[in-house]
């Protein structure tokens, strides 16, 4: 089959590698309809996490149809139209019962690299290096669904496919955010980053009843997309003083939640990004924290800070004094999709959570290396590509 | 493989083999002997009640499979998250350069101990032990192929 890969550093290309196939009795094989880009892929090709092997398939936000099932799938049926968790968990360990689905004990087939690098090994995610177990990618014609029932959503007939698939994982990775983050109405709620994790993390703050949210990035057409889709309040961080901005919209207080979707590549106003690039290159830090802790001396005493973005190992300079002396409340995860996307569904066939506008480039898979440096490089007003495998 | 990322790796790689010597430095200075020491427990929790872990004293197939060069342990986790499946190796497990040998060739006892209980926890939540997508890439990657190869067998556990 036809499938994007892995080949080095910044080096993609369009491959035929081998079909998936049934190798559990749990798993089932998908015919990828449409799959998208994510900004955390981009560590992976970029090198910041080097656990990629040459010849490894990528992407890990998909949607499709089932054409095969193992002998113990019970709820999918080959032609059953659904969307995949990029979470691969087995919805049956301590971790999945409490809805904890990212922190899966058996979904990991490599828990040696990630207890060594963090001390547990947490669940396994489509195309996310050998860390995250090693699972081929979406970014193919098929790619195949270890524990199918557990992590497979049909999608109701009033969805269409391409708002559908951002219930793989944008939309409940936003939605995390603002749920774990203990949004509560009347709340005044930051999020930086205004890309399709960021976008719905600031949707989800609004439908769990926010007072006020702010969405705060650089580019224009990001900014314009959030403040029209969205509906949500944006700040240009590279023409504002984003810390008294937040301050003056909050009464003095400072936000209640603030919710970080950037990740370790944060870019960094001024003179400090080169610094921040330095260090990372020396070794000093494996991530640029800039956005984490911008939200941190940002939050409110006693608020909270999630962390949507992935980071890898190490920061420099980070702001623990300020956790720990305003009582702050911090957290992270992967996403725990399979805990939201049911409910997502049912919001989008409502009409309450609109995603489809993410989606503005799609290609064939054919083009996957053009779409990378579109959304990579923020070309041609990119949020994100998305391939259609079989077009 | 870039060169940046081979570097990350070959560092990593070094890390990784001061940690372990170490380890052993720390272990051998603990207990006073080279090639063989002591074998400490290795536990997992399973998410379900003892008596399902090991049904009239009888252990999950892969642990079984053991025999007696593993002494097992299973008793009640707390706060209703199952059971505490524990074993060690009865005979002791290599150290120093013994050590270091048996982990890359693969034939660490530990690492067979490791991977029993990680399949025994498998097999008792999910039915089933969880199998690596094959063929892994289309490229051959020495240094994180090894790593893979070993990672059912190696880490924290």
């Amino acid at each position: 089959m036809k499938a994007l890969v892995w080949e080095g550093v910044n080096e993609l290309a369009v491959e035929q590698v081998p079909d998936p196939r049934i190798l559990n009795r749990q798993d089932a094989v998908l015919k990828v309809s449409l799959s998208s880009v994510c900004g955390s892929d981009l560590h992976q090709i970029s090198g910041y996490i080097p656990f990629m092997r040459a010849g490894d398939v990528i992407g890990h936000e998909f949607m499709g149809e089932i054409v095969e099932v193992g002998p113990d799938v019970q709820r999918h049926r080959v032609g059953d139209r659904v969307v995949v968790c990029s979470v691969i968990a087995c919805g049956r360990c301590w971790y999945c019962e409490q809805g904890l689905f990212s922190l899966c004990d058996n979904g990991n087939t490599n828990p040696a690299i990630t207890e060594s690098l963090w001390g547990y090994h947490p669940a396994g995610i489509f195309g996310y290096s050998h860390a995250m177990g090693g699972f081929k990618g979406s970014h193919a014609e098929y790619v195949r669904l270890p524990f199918a029932d557990q992590i497979a959503f049909p999608v109701p007939d009033e969805v269409d496919d391409t708002t559908a698939l951002f219930a793989s994982d944008s939309a409940p990775t936003g939605w995390m955010g603002a749920d774990l983050g203990g949004v509560r109405p009347g709340d005044v709620v930051a999020v930086w980053g205004c890309g399709g994790v960021g976008q719905m993390a600031a949707r989800a703050a609004m439908l769990l009843g926010a007072e006020r949210v702010i969405a705060i990035d650089r580019f224009d057409y990001r900014l314009e997309m959030t403040e029209r889709e969205v509906g949500c309040e944006v700040l240009d961080y590279e023409k504002t003083d984003v810390d008294a901005e937040l301050r003056d919209r909050s009464g003095g207080r400072g936000p209640d939640v603030c919710i970080e979707a950037v990740g370790l590549e944060a870019h960094t106003p001024g003179p400090q990004y080169r610094f921040e690039q330095v260090k990372q290159q020396l070794r000093l830090e494996t991530d640029r924290p800039h956005a984490v802790r911008q939200a941190i001396l940002s939050c409110r005493k006693g608020g909270s800070v999630f962390v949507l973005g992935v980071f890898s190992a190490l920061v420099d300079k980070f702001p623990l004094g300020a956790v720990m002396n305003k009582g702050l409340t911090l957290r992270a995860a992967q996403q725990h999709g399979e805990r939201y996307i049911p409910m997502l569904l049912d919001r989008m066939a409502k009409g309450e959570l609109k995603t489809a506008h993410l989606a503005t480039h799609p290609m064939p898979l054919d083009e996957g290396p053009r779409g990378y440096d579109l959304f990579k490089n923020k070309k041609d007003g990119c949020v994100r590509s998305v391939f259609h495998p079989s077009a | 493989m870039n060169q940046t990322v081979r570097r990350i790796v070959a560092l990593a790689g070094v890390s990784a083999g001061v940690i372990a010597a170490r380890r052993i430095a720390t272990r051998q200075a603990g207990n006073g002997t080279a090639g063989q020491v002591p074998d400490r427990w290795h536990t997992v929790t399973v998410n379900r009640p003892p008596e399902e872990v090991a049904p009239e004293g009888r252990l999950p197939e892969p642990l079984a499979g053991l025999g007696d060069a593993v002494e097992v342990r299973v008793r009640l986790a707390p706060g209703g998250r199952g059971s505490e499946l524990a074993a060690r190796l009865r005979g002791g497990a290599p150290a120093g350069v013994a050590e270091a040998v048996a982990r890359v060739a693969g034939s660490d006892p530990r690492q067979d101990l490791r991977a029993a209980l990680r399949q025994s926890k498998q097999l008792l939540e999910t039915g089933e032990v969880l199998t690596p997508d094959e063929p892994p890439t289309t490229r051959r990657t020495l240094p994180l192929e090894l790593a893979t190869r070993r990672a059912g067998g190696e880490g924290r556990l």
